[in-house]
């Protein structure tokens, strides 16, 4: 049949790879130039993850930056691969996002030619396998390292993982951050949690780390009241992914970490 | 020297045909029926090989016949669907590109290989109000031989054909709400087995392309679903 390609399987990341090489995300073969000559480029900042009572939440900063540059003020970096889990993405932004794109459709697409969906661990694993994939470009300075998250259906909790740019893959117990600013929303995640936080709960600890992110590392975005900006936070539990509307994270963010950051007599 | 026997190609197109179609009648039939939010296809199916599948957020697959061959096609088809939605965006992934490449890819074997694939496939696309040009639904049958055709309202394919569209076009009417067009599907079904006993919930494969879904309208129907819908 002449639409039916070389390839037989069910992935769809290697079906590009082989029937349809002009569209495979760009893999310099040592033929890039060196990160001297490397033109400047997007970075997404900071991203985290960890567990609560209802499952996993998964957030991140808006900002992108390009060296001293602002590059987006509202990029997303949070996404849904399917109903019941997101990659959040750190690193150079175009092949992040690239990957998470990519990420989405290998899920959907072996569900499709399977019948059912991949594992939680399944989609986790893929996920590895694309950011080792990555490696000649991270080596050329194109750094990704995602997050993964879901809920497990089968254990009834929520999970995730890190990553490193060789494509290793760290199943985190209860948190975990990414990207520049990652560092300090660990820090302040770690003090804030406790198993079984609450959903209110969960939504204030993300808040307060990406604050706490924003307010040492200069590449990650804070909150923007001007522009009306605010980070993306997400829920993923039995019932699904669902995105924390922005009025309620608005409310959280006036009420709880903007009152508690306010030095007194400040206005 | 053997010499080989001549075979007119109009006899070897027949026996072709006839092979193909005695394929296609051993197996049970499949019908497509718009209704009030969308497309439904249904199918006597008692085993879990499924006939009807997913290709992309709005495109629906079913085949009859061979199982090997069409489930082959159908994951061609979501490779197609796949590859296209990746290049340009999920909006231009379309059914009548789909259909079209099936219908060159069926007739090429029919055509050049010995043995002509025993399949005949249905692939459906609900409409989308925002998408201009895309509003309304779009059912494709494909025949063992490549030929294609556009049917509006409803469509069957496999050996019954026949009386299965003597049949809905006496009974189909258009708006019917998803039970209702349950029902008159397997009731054609019943009609096309002879009418001996009605089929029962758990032997009928269902599956809907619903418009009000968001992203992938496609949805397998639970057995508990058609036990409520069916009685």
């Amino acid at each position: 049949m002449p639409f039916r390609g070389q390839y037989q399987g069910s992935s769809f990341f290697e079906l590009v790879e082989i029937d349809h090489p002009q569209l495979r995300p760009e893999r310099p073969d040592g033929g890039f130039p060196g990160a001297g000559a490397m033109p400047s480029f997007p970075h997404g900042t900071t991203v985290l993850a960890f567990r609560f009572a209802d499952g996993v939440v998964v957030a991140g900063d808006r900002l992108a930056t390009e060296g001293h540059r602002v590059a987006s003020r509202e990029l997303q970096k949070v996404f849904p691969t399917d109903s019941h889990s997101l990659i959040a993405i750190a690193g150079a932004a175009g092949p992040a996002i690239e990957m998470a794109r990519m990420l989405r459709i290998e899920l959907e697409h072996y569900e499709k030619i399977e019948g059912e969906p991949l594992e939680l661990e399944g989609k986790a694993n893929k996920l590895s396998q694309m950011v080792r994939a990555n490696l000649p470009a991270a080596m050329q300075g194109l750094v990704v390292v995602p997050l993964f998250a879901g809920y497990d259906p089968r254990r009834g909790i929520g999970r995730l993982w890190k990553y490193d740019v060789t494509g290793g893959r760290y199943e985190e117990t209860e948190f975990d951050a990414s990207g520049s600013g990652g560092l300090y929303a660990r820090e302040s995640i770690k003090k804030a949690f406790r198993p079984g936080l609450t959903r209110d709960e969960a939504l204030l600890v993300g808040l307060q780390a990406l604050a706490d992110a924003a307010d040492e590392d200069r590449a990650t975005g804070g909150v923007d009241l001007a522009r009306g900006i605010f980070p993306l936070v997400c829920f993923c539990t039995a019932a699904g992914v669902e995105e924390v509307d922005r009025e309620a994270i608005e409310r959280v963010y006036r009420e709880q970490v903007l009152v508690a950051r306010t030095r007194a007599g400040a206005r | 020297m053997s010499m080989p026997f001549y075979v007119s190609p109009e006899q070897l197109m027949q026996d072709k045909a006839e092979y193909a179609r005695k394929g296609i009648a051993r197996g049970k039939s499949i019908v497509a029926l718009e209704y009030d939010k969308g497309i439904v296809l249904v199918a006597e199916n008692p085993s879990r090989l499924t006939k009807i599948g997913e290709i992309y957020d709005r495109i629906a697959f079913a085949g009859v016949g061979k199982f090997s061959e069409f489930d082959q096609l159908r994951k061609i088809g979501v490779r197609f669907a796949d590859v296209r939605g990746y290049a340009y965006s999920r909006e231009d992934v379309r059914c009548m590109a789909l259909a079209n490449a099936y219908s060159q890819a069926i007739g090429d074997v029919f055509t050049r290989e010995m043995k002509p694939l025993e399949v005949e496939v249905i692939v459906a696309e609900v409409g989308e109000p925002l998408l201009a040009g895309h509003e309304e639904n779009v059912i494709f049958r494909v025949q063992f031989d490549g030929s294609i055709s556009d049917h509006r309202g409803f469509c069957a394919i496999g050996g019954a054909v026949e009386g299965l569209d003597t049949f809905l076009r006496e009974n189909y009417r258009t708006g019917l709400p998803l039970g209702d067009a349950v029902k008159l599907g397997r009731d054609a079904l019943v009609g096309a087995a002879n009418g001996a006993a009605p089929i029962a919930p758990e032997r009928l494969e269902v599956c809907t392309l619903d418009r009000e879904r968001p992203g992938r309208k496609f949805r397998r129907a639970t057995a508990d679903e058609l036990r409520a819908i069916l009685g």
